[in-house]
């Protein structure tokens, strides 16, 4: 009986995404210890919501979405701290950019290749960029990180609102989030969307029935980047700073982890896999310290052997597709 | 050109050479497991890894690199047929994104493990005294354990080719690669076979690991570095093909050697533009078959 109810809550939640993110993310913080982790898991929430378009709805396994993260932080970083800027709006717009240009020149080589090569070549780009934006010290910081990002208030037609405080910035992306998450929810709906899944399912069948289905792979990447991006631009207002292991394999391996747990091709799963890794993580590293990761990577293989549908994916029962 | 003397640009092209022969030894069962069971193992290089702290251990222990050199392969060969047995086995038929999902999990334990086992800082393993000096070879003198790399890279390669080539097992092992469904139906249980060659592929993987051990220390992520590397071998070669797997490695290990001689910063980036060249000019790789593995 309370199966089913969860179940049926569930499933509200999946037809309603928009309002129960608002929703979530609006009572995290009071629920949460610190509110500051419940913007994490808000933004890498993002962030896996735009893997996941790539990987849960086109079936593409991305392991460099790193790079995309790591240009929408230095994107904005750089453009607030180097350049001087002092509109949001325009770091933001840079940092998306930034992403989806990224995106764009990287989908373009990776998708020559598919299945597993795809994911090896997106994983090697994503190092090129790491190593380029190591050794691009005046411009990103190098090993020390972009420093220096300045805690500007938001300009909104005249007003100027700060953001500066934990609570006001976490509703600041909440509103990002949101926006982004009703664009994702408009494109999967849309007769793209079909074509996505149509990719996923069959990929030679969609290109027999005449869709341009490299066309519609490169556009899921861009989008998928610029997503991906924002969440980056986002990260980088949160912390100030953007370490240069933003762009490392092992943030790609983080929203692959995230996203599988929570439940690959749902709308809610990345949310939920991020929540579990970071607040796992956050509890586990008082007493592991530095060792919990042994405990989310056993955690990520069981979950592939046994639950491959992620925690979110079984609550609503649906699979993702494969 | 400043002085770029000839003996020593000779010395980094096989300096080049060395690091080609690890990386194919590393690509090579990569593209073994690949071609047999369609299994990314993005933890091959986790069991580099385990190859180069084991034989550190077994070292200590016997304070003998001969005996480092034997175990440590075999070591970590049968801790790979466990793995094999406990977590690959059930995910065969599934796909090839969940063995690379796995494997990748796999790969964050293990490091993580050895971190708390053996501590954070890097190790050094030392080469035996009789290969600690250089050796002159007329026009040159080169370091005699970097030699003796690449002996045991081309013994390997010459063992693996007979072993693939002449044996019955072999046999198998390329049929299975070409068509398993057709070696089933002549009766044949493939899952010993594909059981036999991953544990194989990766003790190759720890064979090159504590070869490396001595020429880029021991540390717990020399193995992600190196699958990263290994993984451009495989896609410029092209998947499932060993002679490109050899010439790729043997390539790239090259590419690596005199861009560092000669462009140290771009050392990190130039393997990553001649795969994006190699892409758009030959998608399959330089061996590679069209439209496998897709």
């Amino acid at each position: 009986m309370s199966r089913g109810l969860v179940g049926r809550g569930a499933a509200w939640v999946a037809v309603h995404p928009v309002v129960s993110i608002v929703a979530f993310f609006a009572a995290l913080p009071f629920v949460l210890p610190y509110t500051s982790l419940a913007t994490q898991i808000l933004v890498y929430g993002l962030f896996a919501l735009g893997f996941n378009l790539l990987y849960g709805y086109t079936g593409l396994l991305s392991f460099g979405h790193a790079a995309y993260w790591g240009l929408g932080a230095y994107g904005a970083g750089i453009v607030l701290a180097k350049l001087g800027w002092t509109s949001l709006w325009a770091a933001l717009a840079v940092g998306v950019l930034a992403a989806g240009l990224g995106g764009a020149l990287v989908g373009f080589f990776a998708l020559r290749r598919r299945g597993i090569y795809f994911a090896m070549l997106t994983l090697a780009f994503a190092q090129l960029f790491y190593f380029i934006a190591f050794h691009l010290a005046d411009l990103t910081g190098g090993d020390d990180g972009l420093r220096g990002i300045p805690q500007l208030p938001l300009g909104f037609f005249g007003w100027s609102i700060p953001i500066k405080s934990p609570l006001a910035f976490h509703y600041f992306a909440l509103a990002w989030a949101a926006l982004a998450v009703a664009a994702l929810q408009r494109v999967l709906k849309s007769p793209f969307g079909a074509v996505l899944a149509a990719i996923r399912e069959n990929g030679d069948r969609a290109t027999a029935c005449g869709y341009d289905v490299n066309r519609a792979r490169l556009l899921s990447f861009v989008f998928s980047a610029l997503i991906t991006g924002l969440a980056g631009s986002l990260d980088a207002l949160r912390l100030n700073v953007v370490p240069v292991e933003a762009m490392f394999w092992s943030t790609s391996g983080q929203v692959v982890i995230m996203t599988l747990l929570g439940g690959a091709g749902t709308f809610f799963g990345p949310f939920v896999g991020a929540a579990t890794v970071l607040v796992l993580g956050d509890r586990l590293s008082l007493v592991l310290v530095d060792s919990w990761p042994i405990v989310i990577g056993s955690v990520f293989v069981a979950f592939v052997l046994f639950l491959p549908k992620g925690i979110w994916g079984t609550l609503i029962g649906r699979s993702h597709g494969r | 050109m400043p002085d770029i003397t000839l003996s020593a640009l000779a010395a980094q092209l096989f300096t080049g050479l060395v690091l080609g022969g690890i990386l194919v030894l590393l690509a090579i069962g990569l593209s073994l497991i690949f071609g047999l069971m369609t299994v990314v193992n993005f933890a091959h290089g986790s069991f580099f890894m385990l190859g180069a702290y084991t034989g550190f251990f077994v070292l200590g222990y016997t304070k003998s690199f001969w005996a480092a050199l034997v175990i440590a392969p075999l070591v970590v060969g049968a801790f790979g047929l466990v793995i094999e047995r406990l977590l690959i086995r059930p995910l065969y038929g599934r796909g090839p994104d969940d063995p690379l999902l796995l494997t990748f999990g796999l790969s964050l334990v293990l490091v993580e493990a050895v971190k708390l086992v053996a501590g954070k800082l890097g190790l050094t393993l030392d080469p035996p005294a009789v290969l600690a000096g250089a050796v002159d070879l007329g026009f040159m003198k080169f370091p005699a354990y970097r030699l003796f790399v690449l002996a045991v890279t081309a013994v390997v390669l010459v063992a693996l080719w007979l072993f693939l080539e002449k044996t019955n097992i072999g046999l198998i092992v390329r049929a299975g690669s070409r068509d398993a469904l057709m070696v089933r139906a002549l009766g044949i249980d493939l899952g010993r076979v594909w059981f036999l060659v991953f544990g194989l592929g990766i003790a190759m993987a720890g064979l090159a690991g504590i070869l490396a051990g001595p020429l880029r220390g021991v540390y717990a992520e020399m193995g992600i570095e190196i699958i990263i590397e290994a993984f451009v071998v495989v896609v410029v070669g092209g998947m499932g093909s060993l002679p490109g797997a050899i010439v790729a490695g043997l390539l790239i290990g090259e590419v690596i050697s005199l861009t560092t001689f000669f462009a140290p910063k771009l050392a990190e980036i130039v393997v990553f533009i001649v795969m994006a060249v190699v892409l758009l000019a030959r998608p399959s790789g330089l061996f590679g078959e069209a439209g496998l593995a897709e």
